[in-house]
């Protein structure tokens, strides 16, 4: 059963849904600009609409452009020389990685040139000593770190969409991920990048240096600025030690309260060992079960809980993990559970989890949240979204890192449904924003919550956005109608 | 209908998902600090053996390992997924190195006649060493019927109806016990070890042995002379017209 069967075919054009959008002040593309563009890169440039559906169309199948052009680019000199062009002729491009963003901030709403990062997937060079990755944007996640464990090291994050996603975009978004929790922000991992802003002027921050106090901290712009700023073409990154072993346990539990308490717990016992502490409820246990035919490790429960633990001593993490779980039995605080320390088994768990959002996109159309909630009002949203959209949903679920207080909710349809979207938005923005959260913890802004940026952020942030935008792309060419709000 | 009495071998080898390194003097690969893991098809013949005693087919399932001490960790794995205790035959490093099929039948063959057992059940081939001969050679050794790469196992009164995978697809054949069975890949999938079941595992009884109690000898047959690692895969060549193709293909002798 194929995800993308039905996927381009139905899905409706942004600009249809969104009539009221106006495409802005930029230029429409000529023959001559697809001249030059096809001199500039040589048998690296798409015009062909079949060729195009699918970087017209993000993942999720929600948002869908009508671009006419897609370049790519192989070095840092080829994308100032596309900007510098697209500056001068004002007209609009989307950078794009491996177009799996999750707020339609990938791909175009008009007809924005898309700027691929598919060919910059050079690896620079590991320091492994120092644990220093230099890469090109375009390199895919997981091939990055399956190429930094022959050395030992791991990247600092882990998300499901690692097969494709791209290390620009994942710095662009400054993606979470299941890590987060151990290794921290991108925002502390990266140590350098190299960006190319909209007048083609590259912006070289590149450096290898875990401390360096030498003026504006300018990398950290770039860092989930979801491209408005400038399209990174390089970084480097600090990855850590890969534990020498990993062992998940999977945890069912009576209430949501249980789920707070075996957190309090790991970290108390587990600490410098604790690498995950993800949960999910029953309804995303359905989802899994009822549409990718993944099989649960315990039996059923109202929430499950997956901590990952990992270190440099296998046998003193077993040790520590099994007590942990032993006294939390005793105490009567799990009653079912599993622990698994061989890979498979480690996988097959870990993908009850990672396959949520492939097995939602499986009941048709996904609203997909994805909030900063204060710990103690964490569930309390699912439970009164669930309340609130009644039978129209074909289901509600709620997981996510609930160790880093981000919690994934996650409503489905069989189709697009205006009524069920008109519940659920603003809603669940006015609900997060009461409890002073995030509308948007990690996916970002992009096209899909950008004019609810005033829910989490205060009007004089905003304007102090905008004045940048202005300073660093005067044109707006850069990932127009995203990130930033319409008014 | 008499319950039967089930031996399970597995067997500890190197975690199927690891990267294998050959050592520097290339007579091994490196398993120092390497994570290790059940057998995949011993975990299915274990959870077909659990099967078989859910459905009162099976009145005990004991495990069986040899190996050097960490074999133990392989059996109490066995045991928190259901098998009722653990036999585990010490190997020292070294010796279980050199430790081949043919001495692992020899020590099934004769714990099955101690333990008056009914069917052994073993994993088609072991992943390190893929021979896919102890099942074969410990029924040989016994003179009990064999019903290898079982993808299905029916009772039959008295007899078990074993579907095999074979090259040409399946066959049905019915084997009278006691028999020897060994579990392919799509016999059944394993069950998760629950909690509860891991911490009941720990108490329950693993008794060890030597092969000297069996009257065994594990002296090597063989010396490995040298591992190499596979040739490096060459880079394919992408061309950009049907033309350069043909010339490639003419230039190679292959038109």
């Amino acid at each position: 059963m194929s995800v993308f069967s039905n996927k381009t075919k139905q899905i409706e054009l942004t600009r249809n849904r969104y009539p009221d959008l106006k495409k802005g002040p930029y230029a429409d593309l000529t023959g001559q600009d697809v001249d030059y563009f096809s001199n500039l890169l040589p048998g690296r440039v798409l015009t062909d609409a079949s060729d195009l559906e699918g970087s017209n169309t993000d993942w999720l199948g929600t948002c869908r452009g009508s671009s006419q052009l897609l370049l790519r680019p192989k070095t840092t000199d080829e994308v100032s020389k596309i900007l510098e062009y697209c500056n001068g002729r004002k007209l609009a491009v989307v950078p794009q990685g491996g177009n799996t963003g999750l707020v339609g901030g990938s791909v175009p709403v008009f007809d924005e040139i898309i700027i691929s990062t598919q060919l910059m997937n050079q690896i620079i060079s590991l320091d492994d000593i120092s644990g220093t990755l230099e890469c090109q944007a375009g390199c895919v996640l997981a091939a990055l770190d399956s190429y930094v464990s022959d050395s030992n090291l791991t990247m600092p994050l882990d998300l499901g969409a690692k097969g494709s996603c791209h290390i620009g975009g994942n710095l662009s978004t400054n993606a979470g991920g299941v890590r987060l929790l151990r290794y921290g922000s991108l925002h502390g991992s990266v140590l350098g990048l190299e960006a190319v802003l909209a007048s083609g002027e590259i912006i070289d921050c590149k450096s290898t240096l875990r401390k360096d106090n030498t003026g504006y901290d300018l990398k950290q712009l770039f860092i989930g600025s979801e491209g408005t700023l400038g399209i990174i073409t390089a970084v480097s990154i600090l990855c850590p030690q890969k534990p020498k072993s990993v062992s998940v346990a999977f945890l069912g539990c009576e209430s949501f309260e249980t789920v707070l308490s075996i957190f309090k717990q790991a970290k108390h016992s587990l600490g410098e060992i604790l690498l995950a502490f993800e949960f999910m409820d029953s309804a995303s246990m359905d989802t899994v079960r009822d549409n990718l035919n993944l099989t649960s490790p315990v039996s059923e429960f109202p929430f499950y809980v997956l901590i990952e633990t990992g270190g440099s001593d296998g046998k003193h993490d077993e040790e520590k993990l099994t007590a942990f779980l032993e006294n939390q039995m005793s105490s009567g605080l799990i009653s079912d559970g599993t622990v698994a320390t061989e890979s498979t088994k480690i996988a097959n768990i870990w993908g009850l989890r990672e396959r949520m959002a492939e097995g939602l996109m499986v009941d048709g159309y996904n609203y997909k949240y994805d909030v900063s909630l204060p710990l103690s009002k964490f569930y309390q949203l699912v439970d009164d979204m669930r309340d609130r959209v009644g039978g129209l949903a074909t289901r509600v679920v709620g997981y996510g890192h609930v160790g880093d207080g981000n919690l994934h909710l996650n409503v489905t349809s069989p189709q697009y449904d205006e009524e069920l979207m008109s519940l659920i938005e603003p809603f669940i923005y006015d609900w997060v924003s009461k409890y002073k959260g995030s509308i948007s913890a990690e996916h970002g802004l992009g096209f899909k919550k950008r004019n609810f940026i005033y829910h989490s952020k205060s009007k004089s942030a905003v304007d102090l956005m905008k004045r940048m935008k202005l300073l660093m792309d005067p044109n707006g060419i850069l990932n127009p109608y995203k990130l930033l709000p319409d008014n | 209908m008499s319950a039967y009495r089930v031996l399970v071998g597995c067997k500890r080898v190197i975690d199927y998902a690891v990267k294998i390194r050959v050592k520097p003097d290339k007579l091994g690969v490196v398993t120092d600090g390497v994570k290790h893991s059940m057998n995949p098809f011993d975990e299915i013949a274990i959870e077909e053996a659990i099967r078989l005693k859910e459905k009162k087919l099976a009145s005990e399932v004991v495990a069986f390992s040899c190996g050097p001490t960490a074999s133990q960790e392989t059996l109490r794995t066995a045991m928190a997924m259901g098998a009722d205790r653990a036999i585990h035959v010490e190997i020292d490093g070294k010796e279980a190195e050199t430790l081949q099929p043919i001495h692992v039948a020899k020590l099934l063959s004769k714990v099955a006649q101690e333990e008056k057992i009914d069917i052994i059940m073993l994993g088609k081939q072991a992943i390190d060493d893929d021979c896919n001969q102890t099942a074969q050679m410990t029924a040989s050794l016994l003179n009990w019927p064999q019903a290898t790469f079982a993808s299905k196992i029916e009772n039959d009164n008295g007899s078990f109806k074993v579907t095999r995978e074979i090259d040409g697809g399946l066959e049905t054949i019915k084997v009278k016990l006691p028999a020897v069975i060994s579990a392919d890949l799509r016999l059944n999938e394993p069950r998760y070890a629950t909690l509860p079941n891991i911490m009941k595992a720990k108490k329950k009884p693993l008794a060890k042995k030597k092969p000297s109690d069996y009257g065994v000898e594990v002296k090597a047959h063989q010396q490995v002379l040298k591992v190499e690692d596979p040739p490096v895969r060459q880079a394919g060549q992408k061309l950009e017209t049907v033309e350069d193709l043909v010339v490639k293909l003419k230039d190679g002798g292959f038109v």
